[in-house]
């Protein structure tokens, strides 16, 4: 393989990628402030066909891209409303939310399956498209994937550099010290819950406008996509960077996917397929390990020097996630 | 500021928090606010910052009446509050802890507020590290963070509830010069306490609040004896204790060496008697809890045995332990002993040896439950979730579930936050245990319990265990200099010395 398809097939990671970076930092955003919305791979469907159903009626990318995120905030709003307002099990309210959703999408969908939509083509960067292997690499993607790289960066300075994130991270780990530093906490978790919903929403419609065009119902591949985008939050410590590296990661692994499948006639295409699912998890598991009770033991029995180092890398890998994720509450 | 509370009632559900509170307090001084657990000394705190409301009455300040919704209302009024378990974010650093809250620009600078605090924290002879995690720290300190934000936050009335709790003496002391400070600077500090003794040596002047209702006021210097009675409505006689311990051994440890880093604790020799009270005197974190945690199963040692009744059980889990007869009670009861969500009458069907059939015999455990309440003492009902239960109240429970025929109990600060009659009621409960054979293993920050109930005391200090001391002969003085890391090479004659090797 020349060095240029290579480069050409990582552009194309970052492209995959993108969507499930999307997904993964609304998530992100939304656990931060204690609320798990657990419909993700429903919302991602449901967003995917309403997303390209507006496009091709409007014939506009825009319009899209604005329904999917609706549906998003729509679908977060529920989860919202029942888990922070009506104090319901959020677990129990996105489940069922995912799964009907993604009936819902396939049900709804059927008038527009197969139809022909608009696409959203790359948008190079002059200049910086030239620059060697960075410039095919970041600066001739679509304006979503640009988008997308560019909250990693926003998320990650929003929540640990800026006043007001400071304040979420606060109430997704203890709402009460959060409540008497004068934070509205309910009205805070409203307020990410839906923008991480529309944020997840704006995934749907980068698959059928982008990524895979078109709507070709139960077949359009997206089902298990919100799942993983849900366990790349937890395994990426709820830090954007890492849970964009855990995405990225994730793309890598499916394309690496496909380009093996033509080489490596030997395994079963299926094998090859599901690989990246539980390699994913595999890594993740790694990264995490300083988490591990055995792995202090074995630390206490290194020279001082080498490990106050290696602590304090663990420590900056270690991810524990929000104390109060999942719980409402309550004033007393 | 002078704060006045004016007809202040709360209830929650049945109970009566606070009935018709009417109490005035000057500016400029340490006031009291002295009660057993549950007389209600938090809700009126919590009133007062703004954290619940009132069913009626009104808060005064400085001759105005004002509302106070929530706690940024309060402090927009000058008034901050400690809470008795620090309302901080353990996984954030001291400094952003500090931060979170404020007033400022979008973007944080860490600089500037670093800089601040730091002056800040040298008025009081602090010294918190900015950068340092809020779990690495001790309760003490996390207090001090709180104080600080609250100062720099422009709090001019400080509440504090239960500070002492938890703490060090050293952090005592500590605490204690920084609000006389405060107090020098002419602002108000509302000490909240059941401890006699800390209210005794800090407050001008103090309120006994008892079952919801005030029942007096009393000024500077104080008669024990009064505020006793007051405080519980009747005196309190402490009795006088023999040792009980028979010659029997029934626990040993040998040569037990374990690690939990950063402490590696070697040597540990030693054998308990059937009927025996042990306690282990020792700063937070200088390794009773691990010693008490490899007795139980709980922490596995490096090297050396555990022996149970001449049962070597060295390795085996808690529930060999427990089979052997030994019992252990957490400090954390709502972490490890209780099970939250669960009713009191649920906790003795999950326990209690009999009737263990498939199906519940809902009627036998709630008769079970009525009668442990009963005799333990328990404010509350067979149906009461255990989160519910006071501090106190959660520590009967846990003492109520023990098994009857106990060879060893081990306890982690077994009267914590509890007032003196709770505690003098534990330690009877505990006593007719060791009348009957039960030998008791037990942590406590506070000296005088270990002196007055322990028949032998071991000291801990960053993992070094003295050789058992005789309670008889050995006096608070010397325990507390010994704690600290001074002493031990007069004492015990040994070659090295730890001389101040480590900072409390």
């Amino acid at each position: 393989m020349s060095g240029d398809i290579i480069l050409l097939g990582l552009a194309g990671v970052i492209a995959s990628g993108a969507p499930i970076v999307l997904a993964a930092i609304g998530e992100t955003l939304t656990e931060r402030a204690g609320v798990i919305n657990l419909s993700l791979n429903g919302t991602i469907i449901l967003s995917a066909m309403m997303g390209f159903w507006v496009a091709v009626e409007f014939d506009s990318l825009l319009l899209g891209f604005f329904a999917g995120a609706l549906v998003g905030a729509l679908v977060a709003a529920i989860v919202a409303f029942s888990s922070i307002t009506l104090k319901q099990s959020q677990v129990a309210v996105g489940f069922i939310l995912t799964i009907t959703c993604r009936d819902l999408a396939y049900f709804l969908g059927n008038p527009i399956m197969g139809r022909q939509g608009p696409i959203m083509f790359s948008t190079p960067i002059p200049l910086l498209r030239q620059i060697p292997i960075i410039g095919p690499l970041f600066f001739q993607q679509s304006l979503m994937t640009y988008f997308s790289m560019i909250l990693i960066f926003l998320a990650w300075f929003w929540i640990s550099k800026t006043r007001p994130g400071l304040m979420l991270q606060g109430i997704g780990e203890k709402p009460a010290a959060a409540f008497v530093r004068g934070a509205n906490v309910q009205a805070m978790r409203y307020f990410y819950t839906i923008l991480g919903g529309a944020l997840v929403g704006l995934a749907g419609p980068l698959y059928t406008l982008s990524v895979k065009p078109g709507w070709k119902g139960t077949i359009t591949g997206l089902d298990g996509i919100g799942w993983i985008a849900l366990a790349i939050t937890i395994f990426g410590g709820w830090n954007p960077i890492r849970v964009a590296f855990g995405a990225y990661l994730f793309a890598f692994l499916q394309w690496l996917g496909l380009v093996l499948q033509s080489s490596w006639t030997f395994i079963p295409s299926q094998v090859l397929q599901v690989a990246p699912f539980p390699l994913m998890i595999l890594t993740l598991l790694l990264v995490n390990l300083g988490n591990t009770e055995w792995m202090d033991r074995l630390l206490a029995t290194l020279p001082d020097g080498v490990r106050i180092r290696v602590k304090k890398l663990i420590r900056s890998l270690r991810s524990q996630p929000p104390a109060a994720l999942g719980t409402p509450f309550e004033r007393q | 500021m002078k704060i006045g509370f004016n007809q202040i009632n709360k209830h929650f559900g049945e109970v009566h928090a606070n009935a018709d509170i009417t109490l005035d307090v000057q500016s400029g001084m340490i006031f009291g606010i002295l009660g057993e657990n549950g007389a209600g000394k938090s809700t009126l705190m919590k009133i007062l910052s703004g954290f619940i409301q009132p069913d009626s009455g009104e808060i005064v300040l400085d001759g105005k009446a004002v509302s106070i919704e929530t706690p940024a209302d309060a402090i927009k009024f000058g008034i901050g509050m400690l809470h008795q378990d620090p309302l901080d974010f353990p996984p954030m650093q001291v400094i952003d802890n500090f931060i979170v809250g404020q007033r400022g620009g979008l973007i944080l600078s860490h600089k500037d507020v670093i800089k601040a605090f730091r002056e800040l924290q040298s008025q009081f002879d602090f010294s918190l590290d900015p950068d340092a995690y809020v779990d690495t720290l001790t309760v003490g300190e996390r207090q001090q963070l709180e104080i600080l934000r609250l100062l720099w936050l422009g709090a001019r009335v400080l509440i504090l509830d239960e500070p002492t709790t938890g703490i060090s003496i050293q952090q005592k002391e500590k605490l204690f010069a920084a609000l006389k400070v405060l107090a020098g600077q002419r602002k108000t500090i509302i000490f909240v306490s059941h401890k006699l003794e800390d209210v005794e040596v800090l407050c001008d002047q103090v309120a006994i609040l008892r079952k919801g209702y005030l029942v007096g006021q009393v000024d500077a210097p104080y008669d024990t004896d009064q505020l006793v009675e007051m405080m519980f409505g009747k005196q309190i006689v402490l009795k006088e204790l023999e040792s009980v311990a028979q010659d029997k051994v029934v626990f040993e440890l040998q040569d037990l060496y374990i690690e939990q880093y950063p402490l590696a604790i070697e040597n540990v020799n030693f054998s308990l008697r059937a009927g025996e009270v042990i306690g282990l005197a020792g700063m937070e974190g200088s390794g009773q809890d691990v010693v008490l945690r490899a007795c139980t199963g709980l922490l596995r040692p490096v090297s050396g045995r555990v022996i149970v009744n001449g049962t070597d059980l060295t390795g085996k889990n808690y529930l060999e332990f427990m089979q052997n007869g030994v019992a252990f009670l957490p400090a954390s009861r709502l972490e490890e002993g209780l099970v939250p969500g669960l009713t009191l009458a649920e906790h003795f069907t999950v326990t209690t040896e009999d009737k263990q059939q498939l199906f519940i015999d809902k009627a036998y455990f709630r008769q079970k439950s009525e009668q442990m309440i009963e005799e333990y003492h328990i404010i509350g009902r067979p149906e009461t979730p255990v989160e519910s239960l006071s501090g106190g109240n959660q520590q009967r429970a846990a003492l109520s579930l023990l098994k009857d025929s106990l060879s060893i109990i081990l306890l982690e600060h077994p009267t914590r936050g509890l007032d003196i009659e709770s505690t003098i009621y534990m330690w009877d409960k505990l006593k007719e245990r060791c009348k009957l054979g039960t030998s008791i293993f037990f942590i406590s920050g506070d000296l005088d319990e270990i002196l007055r109930y322990s028949d032998r005391i071991l000291v801990f200090f960053s993992g070094r265990v003295s050789p058992p001391l005789d309670s008889a002969t050995v006096s608070l003085e010397q325990l507390g200099q010994l704690i600290g890391g001074k002493g031990w090479a007069k004492e015990f004659g040994d070659e090295e010395t730890y001389e101040a090797s480590t900072n409390p």
